[in-house]
């Protein structure tokens, strides 16, 4: 790793000026998750007076476990969902805001608010709209013949989470394909409008292939936000319910170990979870970040 | 626009207003929940325009809170947030550009190793190690207090590298000069590189204060006494009491009045808002 050509000598200062993060790390951050590996391979009896070391037990255990498999599979749908649905109307909102001129500052500044809502406040918002006894949104679907109720529901209770996720990510992917747009050189544009080339076609042969560094980075961060900060969403609307059918891999961490004070299985959840988040920071920095010079 | 096309012009501010009106509609729903008195949620939809009930619904919340719900007046809430992200947002911010002119301009033993330790941040994300965090919390006797709140959030790679970018930017010359006439490594950071860095942390201190304000499992975990409760976990309490409907108006006043502030900051700092997401993020 570089540093300046230059330096400047001194034999403790680096280290009290690295001390502050250094200790806030190992303190809150490295103890603690050593803590989770540790106790991901122990067992406490009922009482809490013994634990007992039993190797890899907590994790077959929860790798056997339905349960945990199905918050692995709804955390996928939930994924997917949340991802194309967001991405995908952020691409058509930035493709038509790269098309205006005079009016690009203003609609830019209506569309990237959303950002500064909080996953809960964003859980909230959409429980209210679609609440099934006096929601607006259940009123009109009833117009179609549709009973939503997703308290009992577990489908609809999956689209009203992967909605309020999606809404909330839609400023953030709308600014990073704007900025992508941008960067694309106009005179490429222009030329295959000389050829004849229409504005479908410019997008899908020219558009939308330079943006693919910019639309895979974002794929990447929007997994991880939809693995990792839609725990506020999840909780503000529905819990994990019905009968686990939004319960996603962090929030069940969360109501095995906080809720259910099962510390054993709760912790090896934890570390696979940070296995996954290894992985994707891993793919991030391997394929992104190739093009940024750290 | 490399040709004129009005049919696809009209298209275009059509679908425009049509995305700005669906990321605007349940914020607008909400405002006007939160002016109606309480009777207009007991039966049929929720109502479309605004009530007249506004004042009181907000000076309540803001005065005294929910006692049913147990929740302090918002307005402390919304300090306790205030607090909450401003001590992070400035924490980071203060140990990231330490770190970073450490890394940058000194070598020593264990950089590479200091390096590292501060990179693996990135991959703990409160989320994933919130039970034994909260045990450390609880340990060194930080629950309820702003230390236990912000602490465990303040560590932050992407600052760090944010600030090594920045500087690993700057000319050597500019060290160097600094060195022959004299100065110090802590008056050449005081007085040279602070001043340069003052856009990047502006930039950083608007994403970070989001960051911080956001945060809703972790204040959930740590505060237990109301007068620590942050304004978004509020919320959640005050939808929480068993057995009955939440009371709308207060409920979304109370949202109302959690998304104002940081939503203020994006838009009146946009150019900043921008720059710091991107930068923090590549």
């Amino acid at each position: 790793m570089q540093t300046k050509r230059s330096i400047f000598h001194n034999r403790w200062l680096p280290y009290a000026l690295l001390a502050p993060q250094l200790a806030i790390t190992i303190v809150f951050f490295i103890w603690p998750a050593s803590q989770a590996v540790k106790s991901s391979f122990e067992r406490e009896d009922p009482f809490g007076f013994r634990t007992s070391f039993v190797w890899f037990e907590n994790y077959t255990r929860i790798l056997a476990d339905p349960s945990y498999l199905n918050a692995l599979g709804r955390t996928a749908v939930f994924s997917v969902s949340v991802t194309v649905l967001s991405m995908g109307l952020a691409l058509l909102l930035a493709v038509c805001v790269d098309r205006v001129l005079r009016t690009r500052r203003l609609y830019t500044t209506l569309l990237v608010w959303p950002y500064a809502v909080a996953p809960v406040v964003a859980g909230v918002l959409w429980w209210f709209l679609f609440n099934p006894t006096i929601g607006l949104l259940p009123y009109i679907l009833d117009g179609f013949g549709i009973d939503w109720n997703h308290r009992v529901n577990g489908t609809q209770a999956m689209i009203l989470v992967t909605i309020a996720a999606a809404w909330k990510q839609i400023s953030y992917n709308f600014l990073f394909f704007l900025a992508g747009l941008q960067s694309i050189p106009a005179s490429l544009t222009e030329a295959a409008s000389i050829d004849g080339a229409g504005p479908a076609k410019r997008f899908w042969t020219i558009l939308f292939p330079l943006l693919s560094p910019t639309t895979f980075f974002l794929l990447l961060i929007n997994v991880n936000y939809v693995m990792f900060e839609t725990f506020g969403v999840i909780d503000a609307t529905t819990s994990g319910g019905p009968n686990q059918a939004t319960m996603t891999l962090v929030y069940k961490v969360y109501t095995d170990g906080v809720a259910g004070l099962n510390i054993g299985s709760s912790s090896a959840q934890s570390v696979l979870l940070m296995g996954i988040v290894i992985l994707l920071t891993f793919i991030q920095f391997r394929y992104v970040e190739r093009r940024v010079n750290y | 626009m490399v040709e004129n096309r009005p049919f696809l012009d009209i298209l275009t501010h059509l679908v425009l207003i049509a995305g700005v009106l669906l990321v605007a509609f349940p914020v607008y729903i909400a405002f006007v929940a939160s002016t109606h008195e309480p009777s207009a949620f007991v039966r049929g939809v929720i109502p479309l325009l605004p009530g007249d009930n506004m004042v009181e619904s907000y000076a309540r919340m803001l005065g005294s809170g929910h006692q049913v719900a147990g929740t302090p007046p918002v307005w402390l809430m919304l300090a306790n947030s205030f607090w909450m992200a401003v001590i992070i947002a400035v924490g980071k911010i203060a140990i990231s550009i330490t770190s970073a002119f450490a890394i940058v301009y000194f070598r020593f033993p264990f950089r590479m190793l200091a390096f590292w330790v501060i990179f693996i941040t990135l991959m703990l994300p409160v989320e994933v190690r919130i039970i034994p965090t909260y045990a450390v919390v609880a340990n060194l006797g930080m629950l309820n207090s702003h230390a236990g709140l912000t602490l465990p959030l303040i560590a932050s790679a992407t600052a760090t590298f944010l600030f090594r970018q920045f500087f690993m930017t700057l000319p050597d010359e500019l060290m160097e000069a600094a060195r022959v006439d004299g100065a110090g490594p802590l008056k050449f950071f005081r007085d040279i590189l602070l001043p340069l860095s003052i856009t990047n942390i502006a930039a950083l201190f608007v994403i970070m204060f989001i960051f911080g304000w956001v945060q809703y499992l972790w204040p959930l975990l740590v505060t237990t006494q109301e007068h620590f409760y942050t304004i978004v976990m509020g919320i959640k309490r005050l939808m929480a009491i068993s057995d009955r409907e939440p009371e709308w108006n207060l409920v979304m006043a109370t949202v109302v009045l959690a998304m104002l502030p940081p939503v203020l900051v994006v838009l009146f700092m946009q150019r900043l808002f921008v720059k710091g997401l991107v930068e923090t993020e590549k």
